[in-house]
């Protein structure tokens, strides 16, 4: 299997299908041990009580937004630089998956906030960048449905993500550039991690079972999309002959 | 951790609300965005077979 083969949309679809449930029952599987850490071994935090088991969605949310947007970004780059349909489709289709990620960062950190800080929003850093992260997320959805020609749109979406990726290692890195409310880094490669080893564990199970979520949803969105713009090709009409009981 | 009854369990120390505030939230857009992905995948089966073969 190769790069080259990947990028034949039928084949694509075809493996992409195989994925799916196997993806779905790594995450139903580690959602279900993830939680379960998280509300059952876990232990009560000594500063902030149980509030903080909002943790165990909060920061899979936020990294798995931020990574995401890469992700879309660096497809959407290769679609454009070498007329790779495919890569363009899962540009498209990591874009509302990863808005969903971003929203649920700033919501369930808006519920996290309220309790600790006494707000639900303030205009700090890291908020203010993430919540400029879910606009440019609805930006490139917005753009891309806005223009017909499917190719220009992939072509001006990918300018809008690519622009748009500096922002990324601007949330990242926001805790430490600017003294914000948001508290540092509890994780990182270069530092033991601040919090306790169940906890940790819990979340870094989560982690993954978004990871598992964002490719069960994303492969399925992408093999709509190649339905949708391949509707002409003869591989897609015998293909919806045979799933389709006529 | 042991929350002894389900009471406690849903209080969550007072903060009832924020934590599960927090979840019902993301699992509810965690449940629909696959189902609305699923079903756009569905219909544009459908809609491939709704154009005549031989429109080109």
């Amino acid at each position: 299997m190769s790069f080259y083969t990947l990028s034949s949309p039928p084949r694509f679809y075809a493996l992409a299908g195989t994925l799916v449930p196997l993806c779905w029952v790594v995450c139903l599987l580690l959602t279900a041990i993830g939680l379960y850490m998280g509300f059952f071994v876990a232990p009560t935090d000594a500063t902030q009580g149980e509030v903080y088991r909002v943790i165990f969605i909060h920061v899979p949310a936020a990294w798995m937004a931020m990574w995401l947007y890469l992700v879309m970004a660096f497809w959407a780059a290769i679609g454009w630089a070498f007329k790779a349909r495919l890569a363009s489709m899962v540009a498209r289709a990591v874009a509302p998956t990863g808005a969903i990620f971003a929203f649920i960062a700033l919501w369930t950190g808006a519920f996290w906030g309220k309790p600790t800080w006494g707000a639900w929003w303030v205009w700090d850093a890291r908020l203010t960048s993430t919540l400029i992260l879910l606009f440019l997320y609805l930006g490139y959805i917005a753009l891309v449905e806005a223009i017909d020609d499917p190719r220009r749109a992939d072509q001006a979406g990918a300018l809008l993500a690519v622009v748009g990726a500096v922002n990324v290692p601007i949330i990242y890195f926001s805790v430490k550039w600017w003294n914000t409310l948001h508290q540092g880094a509890s994780v990182s490669v270069t530092s033991a991690p601040k919090m306790a080893q169940t906890m940790l564990t819990a979340m870094l199970i989560m982690t993954i079972a978004f990871w598992a979520y964002a490719f069960a949803v994303t492969f399925t969105r992408t093999r709509a999309i190649i339905l949708e713009r391949e509707r002409d090709a003869g591989w897609v009409k015998q293909l919806a002959g045979k799933e389709l009981p006529t | 951790m042991n929350w002894g009854n389900l009471d406690n369990f849903m209080h969550m120390g007072g903060n009832g609300l924020y934590v599960w505030g927090s979840y019902a939230v993301a699992g509810l857009l965690m449940l629909v965005e696959p189902l609305l992905a699923a079903r756009r995948r569905r219909q544009a089966l459908r809609d491939t077979l709704d154009v005549p073969q031989d429109n080109e």
